[in-house]
């Protein structure tokens, strides 16, 4: 079943043409990665997709009734401001306590209910940004760049709680990361963005593509190797990674 | 009862209290500290508008500081910072605003009330406009609140649960200029500000949720007005400045207690 079309999309600020032409379908229960430089337009791309931003032609269709959950890139709440975990999580949400609790859990922190939101750390903080994404139980998630701030070992193991997500609630998810190495592993789907659709395709494809290797050269063999590195000490299932470095 | 001059200037202090607590928590969290300034600026040139085209001076400063809120919305990432913006539409206003008083010809104006305020001539007439402002703006922020501080965290997020943060904004400026507008009798358009965010400020040690920090700073606001009054009428000292002494040794107060609460743990 298709949760989101985007057809023939053109975003422009001005006479700043950030994308063109972008054709994307997304389909339940798939991971789909966005990559790309900066200033790709990738996320003009999610912005048009929540509606922040109006596209300058084409149009994105969502399924009919499509609970999204979004995960901000960059939430800073500033220290003037009290808020508890439970009172942001229910914010715009009409849920119960119960409920936040079961978001917390599956999100990896279940602890966290009363604390306040300036006491947290970095990845406390993106793991309950997670939780209020997903206790409306969404059909799709949307992540930009959800791990930034964090340090690898922290954003690796923000992506495992992310594909535990899909596994547990089998829902839909898009998200941007310039994390390429991590991403390259939880992916099924990697679209790679530079104002268009350059590229995209399984995680394997997309990386030995001749328009991706323009883009990111050889610095993202480094990250891959190093990410390989890594796995060979940690985890066991980095098939898809080594397949993605070679 | 309301022909007590004191009992009048009590309440009218006590009105702008509430209106201005919610909408200080606001401003404090958005630091947007510099638009209250700049929108009360600019009402010194409603005040002489008004005294030209002879309106009440509610409605020429109301006026006046709508326009300026809009204006700095409309502007604001257009190039300059926020801050300069509202530093460069301030001052101009002000100015502009008191070159406009003295060219006014034929009208004696004491100016000092307006930069000071004169909370002990308000008339029954001006509390009710005081009060109704104050109502009508309480109202608003109680009727959006879950969007508002929704759109002050992220303006994504609000996107997402399907508020526009750019209405939300505007309700805000709206309030700020209500509220500048009415209280420019009670303290006056160079302290209005203080009494925005020093009450919110203050009760920002005390508060563990966004909803009793405002009711902390109305309860603060309302505070400073009583006792400032009476310290005035005490002391003989203007009553405007007095209640902002009262709400800052306050705010000094609490904060001193919340430093050491936070290093004892």
């Amino acid at each position: 079943m298709t949760l989101i079309t985007v057809e023939n999309l053109s975003v422009s600020y001005g006479a700043n043409t950030v994308l063109r032409h972008v054709d994307m379908v997304i389909e339940a229960g798939e991971i789909v990665t966005i990559v790309g430089p900066n200033g790709s337009g990738k996320t003009s791309l999610l912005r048009a997709i929540i509606g922040a931003t109006k596209p300058s032609a084409g149009q994105v269709t969502l399924k009919p009734g499509l609970k999204i959950g979004y995960v901000p890139q960059k939430l800073h709440i500033d220290p003037t401001l009290p808020i508890s975990v439970e009172r942001f999580m229910r914010l715009t949400n009409r849920v119960s306590r119960k409920n936040c609790v079961e978001a917390l859990k599956t999100a990896g922190v279940p602890d966290l209910l009363t604390r306040q939101m300036s006491q947290l750390s970095g990845g406390q903080f993106q793991r309950v940004l997670l939780a209020r994404a997903l206790i409306n139980r969404p059909d799709i998630l949307l992540l930009d760049e959800a791990t930034q701030g964090l340090d690898q070992p922290g954003s690796a193991a923000f992506y495992h709680q992310i594909e535990d997500v899909r596994r547990k609630t089998g829902c839909a998810i898009l998200m941007i990361s310039h994390e390429l190495h991590v991403v390259m592993s939880a992916s099924d789907r990697v679209i790679c963005l530079n104002g268009h659709v350059c590229c995209e395709g399984s995680p394997a494809v997309v990386a030995s593509a001749p328009e991706y290797r323009a883009l990111f050269g050889t610095g993202t063999g480094g990250a891959l190797a190093l990410y390989r590195h890594e796995h060979d000490h940690e985890h066991d299932h980095s098939k898809d990674s080594r397949e993605a470095a070679e | 009862m309301l022909d007590d001059f004191m009992t009048r200037a009590t309440l009218a202090g006590i009105g702008v209290a509430f209106a201005a607590a919610p909408l200080g928590c606001f401003v404090v969290w958005r630091r947007m500290a510099y638009f209250g300034d700049a929108t009360a600026h600019a009402a010194i040139l409603g005040v002489a508008l008004s005294l030209t085209f002879q309106m009440s001076v509610f409605t020429g400063a109301l006026a006046v500081a709508l326009l300026m809120a809009m204006t700095v919305t409309l502007l604001s990432g257009r190039g300059y910072a926020m801050d300069t913006l509202l530093g460069v539409m301030a001052h101009s206003a002000l100015a502009f605003g008191l070159v406009a008083v003295s060219l006014l010809s034929g009208i004696r104006i004491d100016l000092m009330a307006y930069l000071f305020g004169d909370i002990l001539a308000v008339s029954r007439s001006d509390l009710l406009v005081i009060w109704g402002g104050a109502a009508l703006v309480v109202a608003l922020i109680i009727w959006r609140w879950s969007q508002l501080l929704t759109a002050t965290l992220n303006e994504e997020l609000a996107y997402a649960s399907g508020y526009d943060p750019k209405r939300e904004q505007l309700i805000l400026t709206l309030s700020l200029a209500v509220t500048v507008a009415v209280a420019i009798k009670v303290v006056g358009v160079l302290l209005i500000a203080a009494l925005l965010i020093i009450p919110a400020a203050a009760a920002r040690s005390l508060a563990r949720s966004p909803e009793s920090m405002a009711l902390i700073a109305a309860a603060i606001g309302a505070f400073s007005a009583v006792a400032g009054l009476r310290a005035a009428y005490v002391f003989d000292t203007p009553a405007g400045p007095s209640i902002v002494c009262v709400a800052a040794i306050l705010f000094a107060c609490f904060s001193l207690v919340g430093w050491q609460t936070k290093h004892k743990l």
